[in-house]
């Protein structure tokens, strides 16, 4: 029961630090310009890949391989290697089904980088990590489920 | 206020990775603190860009479930030694910082 109350609490105080945060952040917002706030704030995946890429249609691909550990001791700290062995690679976007909002970060490529990102995410609990990967105008995508011991949000 | 940003690059076959890390606290506004039961206000990097020689490479976009301390990392193909390469970095307080380095 505690636990409950302490769940409806700490979501009512996130919807109103988003709303102070909109309005208090107008400046920031200048500053951080192109930061994709909608596919940040979306609750699922689909709508985050529309946010992001217009597009929420995505094949698996074989060519993807995401390097993560089987289970993770500390969902604080999770280290995620997604390598694309795709042509083309634009952007690679890494989603946590189970967290509150499921995009952690994304990247868009250009120049000379080739498709590959490693990053470091927070988990909630154990779920599944994937990892879209935009290549010559469509979206792939490859999965992986990381088991979570010790949760990485709130606490 | 300065936060330290270190980069490092190293060779991974032909292509050189560019490793950033950022000493940066990384609260998601989740988080609350245990004594006062006040919501610690989020504060995380929202933009990361990578230049190679002054030209964009990769630009990231983080959220607040990246970790705290961000170890980003990309890679680039062609780059020689010598290079210049730059990252800079923006947070939604609207602080901001980066690091220059060589390949």
């Amino acid at each position: 029961m505690k636990r409950r109350t302490f769940m409806k609490g700490s979501l009512a105080g996130s919807v109103l630090a988003v709303a102070a945060g909109s309005g208090l952040l107008k400046p920031t917002d200048v500053l951080a310009a192109g930061w994709p706030k909608g596919a940040f704030d979306a609750q699922t995946e689909a709508d985050m890949l529309s946010s992001l890429y217009g597009s929420s249609s995505a094949a698996a691909s074989g060519k993807i391989r995401i390097k993560a550990p089987i289970q993770a001791e500390n969902g604080r700290v999770v280290p995620v290697k997604v390598q694309a062995d795709l042509a083309n690679v634009e952007a690679i976007a890494v989603a946590v089904a189970k967290n509150p909002r499921p995009l952690a970060t994304s990247v868009n490529l250009s120049g000379g980088a080739t498709g590959y990102y490693s990053t470091r995410i927070k988990m909630g609990k154990t779920s599944k990590v994937t990892a879209y990967v935009k290549a010559g105008g469509k979206l792939h995508t490859a999965s992986k489920t990381v088991k979570v011991t010790v949760g990485g949000c709130g606490g | 206020m300065a936060r330290l940003t270190k980069i490092k690059t190293r060779k991974r076959g032909d292509s050189t990775e560019i490793l950033a890390l950022v000493n940066h606290p990384m609260e998601t506004g989740r988080r609350k603190n245990k004594k006062t039961k006040q919501k610690v206000p989020a504060h995380y990097i929202q933009k990361m860009s990578f230049e190679l020689n002054g030209k964009v490479v990769a630009e990231a976009n983080l959220g607040p479930a990246v970790s705290k301390n961000p170890l980003t990392a990309i890679t680039i193909k062609g780059a020689k030694a010598g290079d210049k390469v730059k990252v800079s970095w923006t947070d939604n307080k609207g602080e901001s910082g980066g690091a220059t380095g060589a390949v």
